[in-house]
């Protein structure tokens, strides 16, 4: 069995959801490849090339993958994915975007957000927001598969020293243009991989208070989430919903203040070690899977908080 | 410009569903079934492309058993002008779906087809993105905005870290995201009007596509469930546990 890993990355650094990626190809078992597709990425497939148990780089280098469209990085990974056993993405929006292109172009079924590894051919993942968990088995030669992170731990980024292999550029212009990119720059920790989470909801109010779900992050050096509602009301950005919808978080401790507990948010969450509820409803249904749950006004907790940190 | 819009019926999104004794699936007896939320705003999306007086057919298509007709006669309700089922046995897998469109809309030829980004029963996300790619046509999922100038569309979307804007020339595809607009609901009289227009049925062999299993369904189970812990009466009270309890912080 061969396994070819797509690394996630910015052309400059190695993304960690690869190392949990790596993980269930490790489960899979067999040698394993990982494939950098970028511009000016050296840098990445040299991190590729350190990570423990990876076996060969390829390196596919081109201002055709500079925002790793999913068309022309499609068929490139098709083409190659043709002498694997495997392909694996994690399951961020880059891997949900572009892998099913990649299934599709191969002629089978992409299984998507696996969060065991049964054996070569059957995995588990959640259905149903989290409420049941399939196991599937495919039929198909080659396994198209996104990797949900928070179920496998990282594996270690160093210990390997793997060749790097240049593979040749798919050169097929494209009907689609990157146009431009708004990413948020903060010095928290990646809400996906953070060890602590902060999540806001609905009852912050509006975007002016939401600020103290930042202080409080800021307090524990944690990331930042929240609810759907938070986000539609336009308190706080899209990339920080948490659910079955937005980014899966598993981290050691989730705050959850001002949030009912939707089963669509608790999809995103309740695989978190520690889990506390902060909000002024005892009726509130997170209090259910809330390891500590305080009833109380949020406006008078949170500050009270932020002093006894 | 002929927009077509996939809609997919599926469990209502706030019942909570229950696995069946025999671990065979989950169980639909009885359970309240509607339009998936994302393809009610991909329905919403064309609507409004026909109502700034760009689109100007909207054709609804769903790929299931005689009772997804429900949810094309909502998305008739909503504003579709006309809407196909394509009758397969239900739950068919997303590859084979993509198939079954892709086939159908080599047939009817529209500029832009919207899908939902995941239907919240399968959590799959990945049937729009197959259909482009057998389409070999451009994608841009996971959209929270979208406007059209002459040929071009221009699509915003969510992604990990904010959001990335992409053009691309038609024919296109679009998956939904939750911010891309608010659906409206049906009125009566839409939904009146909506048992007069055409619903047509197709089937795999006239689209000339014929299904194939990829993956097999083993079991399904019902996750591990959390125990709710204990309530703390205090600010204070919750710091000591996360200290010295959890020792989380
Ligand atoms: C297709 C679809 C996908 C979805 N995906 C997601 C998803 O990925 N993630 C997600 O989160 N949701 C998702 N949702 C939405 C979900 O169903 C809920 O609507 C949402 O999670 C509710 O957010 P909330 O808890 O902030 O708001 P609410 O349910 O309104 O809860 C607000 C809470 O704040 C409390 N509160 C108010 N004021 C105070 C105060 N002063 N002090 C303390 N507590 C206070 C209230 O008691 C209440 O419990 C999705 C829905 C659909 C249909
Ligand atoms: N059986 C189906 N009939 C019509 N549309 C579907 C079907 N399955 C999936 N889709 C469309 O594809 C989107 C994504 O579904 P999925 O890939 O299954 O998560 C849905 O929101 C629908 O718009």
């Amino acid at each position: 069995m061969s396994i070819l890993v797509i690394a996630e990355h910015d052309n400059r650094a190695l993304n960690s959801v690869t190392l949990n990626a790596l993980q269930a190809a490790k489960a899979i078992g067999g040698e394993i490849q990982v494939l950098v597709a970028g511009h000016h990425c050296q840098a990445v497939a040299e991190q590729a090339a350190a990570v423990a148990g990876v076996s060969k780089v390829l390196l596919a280098d081109s201002p055709a993958y500079e925002h790793r469209l999913a068309e022309p990085l499609s068929k490139l990974i098709a083409t190659l994915g043709k002498d694997y056993s495997h392909v694996l993405a994690p399951a961020s929006t880059s891997g949900k975007n572009l892998m099913p292109r990649v299934a599709a172009l191969l002629d089978v079924a992409q299984i998507s957000d696996i969060t065991a590894v049964l054996s070569s051919d059957t995995f588990q993942r959640p259905i149903y927001a989290g409420n049941a968990v399939a196991t599937v088995q495919s039929l198909d030669a080659i396994k198209v598969l996104t990797v949900r992170s928070t179920a496998f731990e990282a594996v270690a980024a160093s210990g390997g020293a793997a060749a790097v292999e240049a593979v040749t550029a798919s050169a097929v212009p494209e009907r689609s243009r990157f146009v431009s990119e708004a990413l948020a720059v903060s010095d928290r920790p990646n809400l996906g991989s953070a060890k602590v989470v902060v999540s806001g909801g609905r009852g912050l109010g509006s975007a002016e208070n939401f600020a103290l779900i930042e202080q409080l992050a800021d307090k524990l050096g944690a990331a930042v989430g929240a609810s759907r509602a938070a986000v539609d009301a336009g308190f706080t950005a899209n990339d920080r919903q948490v659910g079955q919808t937005g980014t899966i978080v598993a981290p050691e401790l989730y705050l959850a203040v001002g949030i009912s507990g939707a089963i669509q948010h608790l999809a995103g969450m309740k695989e978190s070690k520690i889990i506390v509820a902060i909000n002024k409803d005892p009726e509130a249904p997170i209090f259910q899977v809330a390891d500590y749950g305080l009833v109380a006004d949020l406006f008078e907790a949170v500050p009270e908080l932020m002093r006894q940190l | 410009m002929k927009v077509l819009v996939t809609v997919k019926r599926v469990i209502d999104y706030n019942v909570k569903v229950r696995v069946k004794a025999d671990h065979s699936d989950v169980d639909l007896a009885n359970v309240k079934m509607a339009m998936n939320p994302f393809c009610e705003i991909a329905v919403e999306a064309a609507i409004r492309l026909k109502e700034a007086g760009i689109a100007t057919e909207v054709v609804a298509v769903s790929v299931g058993s005689a009772s997804c007709q429900e949810q094309l006669r909502t998305a008739l309700a909503l504003g579709a002008d006309r809407a196909i089922q394509i009758d397969t046995p239900d739950n068919p897998e997303s590859l084979e779906v993509a198939k079954l469109l892709a086939a159908l809309i080599q047939a009817e030829q529209p500029s832009l087809v919207i899908t939902g980004k995941q239907a919240i029963d399968t959590d799959n996300n990945q049937t729009g993105q197959m259909l482009a790619a057998l389409l070999d046509w451009p994608q841009a999922t996971f959209a929270s905005a979208i406007s059209l100038s002459g040929e071009q569309l221009e699509v915003t979307r969510e992604v990990d870290g904010g959001l990335q804007t992409l053009s691309l020339s038609l024919p296109a595809l679009v998956t939904t995201d939750l911010r891309l607009n608010e659906p409206r609901y049906a009125s009566l009289p839409n939904i009146m009007k909506a048992k007069k227009k055409p619903l047509e049925v197709k089937t795999p062999a006239e689209l000339g596509v014929s299904l194939k299993a990829h993956t097999r369904l083993i079991k399904v189970e019902a996750p591990a469930e959390r125990q709710a812990g204990i309530k703390v009466d205090s600010v204070e009270a919750l710091v000591d546990k996360l200290r010295n309890q959890a020792r989380v912080i």
